[in-house]
């Protein structure tokens, strides 16, 4: 059968995209944050997953406000890159995995999770960005990936309790599968920031940390976390977090956290990572 | 469940992009929709009043974008990550454009983002702030 090996949470600032695609990793400005990623690429490569499912939010890139899903999911063979307005990133195509990916939308829609399915995408910073921090600039993606993208966007977003339970049925349909595959779930967007009116540039640090400890220890409570509160406290694009929480219930009860790394500023925003693993038995 | 976008307006300094809201901005976050398209963007920037009037937005929301005046465009609907084809297409960086919404330029505000963000502290409410 298919497992779910890792999840991962990260920030997918596009400013970071940019330094990584203009070779700036190592600028007095940016080299604190990229040297807070050494461990992670080094893990990775250690702990290289067949297939990872990225939890992300387009932004306006694909997506207009034609068609708004709550929840999809790619189940192409391949995905483009979009242009956000800057020209698109100077990277390699996304390498889909339709098998795996349309059991697991089959399988999410038959668990009552009424997903959009997507047969064409292009996939903005929100995807890019974190295979950007966990692989850096290859050639070719070391791995095939099945984009799920959530709407954060527009209010209202899905609840946390919602996301969480994604997750926990994310895992019941990899464990289903038929295949020998090792699968990882990310979640990204997030932390603290705000990109927008007189309140811009709104970091919180303290709750970021708690957001943090409470996503290992007690994604149960977690879960229950309104969205006013993220906006209040964690500014009003912060409600990127509950997609973290869709990785963390994927990774079942307990989990042994392997990483953590927080940063401040990237761009606009306060950039958290995590590697998390369930935890055996 | 009754939605209650009502809890949103006490935040201060923030627009929340709530379905109402998009709904009212379609027109506008469209026009910004198209200038993810390099040849989109050079007829924009060639003349920009002729580019806007090929859009049915309302006259307050196409002057909202001839004056870049973002504050404005979110009041009218408009979402920043929308917003932002109009200032990549200005080759401006998030940071650049979204410190013209606050009372600091832009190197003020770089410098409170390297210094730790915005502090909480005062930023929760309208009405704690005397706003509202």
């Amino acid at each position: 059968m298919a497992k779910i090996t890792a999840g991962v949470t990260t920030s997918h600032v596009p400013a970071v995209g940019m330094a990584v695609d203009m070779g700036k990793e190592g600028d007095a400005y940016w080299a604190p944050m990229f040297a807070g990623y050494d461990f992670s690429k080094q893990w990775m490569k250690e702990n290289m997953p067949d297939v990872v499912i990225i939890v992300y939010n387009d932004h306006a890139s694909y997506f207009g406000m034609e068609i708004m899903p709550t929840f999809a999911m790619g189940i192409a063979p391949k995905y483009g890159i979009c242009d956000e307005g800057y020209g698109a990133r100077p990277i390699p195509d996304v390498i889909g995995a339709p098998e795996l990916s349309t059991h697991v939308a089959a399988s999410l829609i038959t668990d009552d999770f009424d997903m959009t399915i997507l047969n064409v995408l292009e996939v903005d910073h929100g995807l890019t960005v974190p295979m950007s921090l966990m692989f850096g600039a290859p050639e070719a993606w070391p791995v095939k990936v099945i984009p799920l993208p959530v709407n954060v966007v527009m209010n209202p977003q899905p609840s946390g309790e919602r996301c969480l339970a994604l997750g926990k049925a994310i895992r019941r349909a990899v464990e289903s599968f038929d295949g020998d595959l090792k699968v990882q779930v990310w979640g990204t967007g997030g932390m603290s920031h705000q990109i927008q009116g007189a309140r811009a540039g709104l970091i919180n640090e303290p709750w970021d940390k708690k957001f943090m400890d409470d996503l290992v220890n007690d994604p149960e409570t977690l879960q229950y976390k309104p969205h006013l509160e993220y906006m209040v406290e964690a500014g009003s694009e912060g409600v990127e977090l509950i997609m973290w929480l869709i990785m963390r219930g994927a990774l079942g009860d307990k989990v042994d956290e392997v990483y953590r790394f927080y940063h401040v500023p990237a761009s606009n925003t306060a950039v958290g990572h995590m590697i998390l693993t369930p935890k055996e038995n | 469940m009754k939605p209650n976008f009502e809890q949103y307006k006490d935040i201060p300094g923030t627009t929340i992009f709530t379905i109402e809201l998009a709904q009212e901005g379609f027109e506008l976050n469209q026009f910004c929709m198209t200038l993810r398209k390099a040849a989109n963007r050079e007829e924009f920037l060639a003349n920009e009043r002729a580019y806007v009037d090929k859009f049915n937005m309302t006259e307050e929301q196409k002057l909202a974008v001839l004056n870049r005046d973002f504050q404005k465009m979110l009041d009218l609907g408009g979402n920043v990550y929308f917003l932002s084809k109009i200032f990549a297409s200005d080759g401006l960086s998030y940071v650049q454009a979204v410190s013209t919404m606050t009372d600091m330029n832009v190197e003020e505000y770089k410098q409170m983002m390297l210094d730790g963000g915005r502090n909480i502290e005062g930023w929760r409410s309208k009405k704690e702030r005397g706003e509202a």
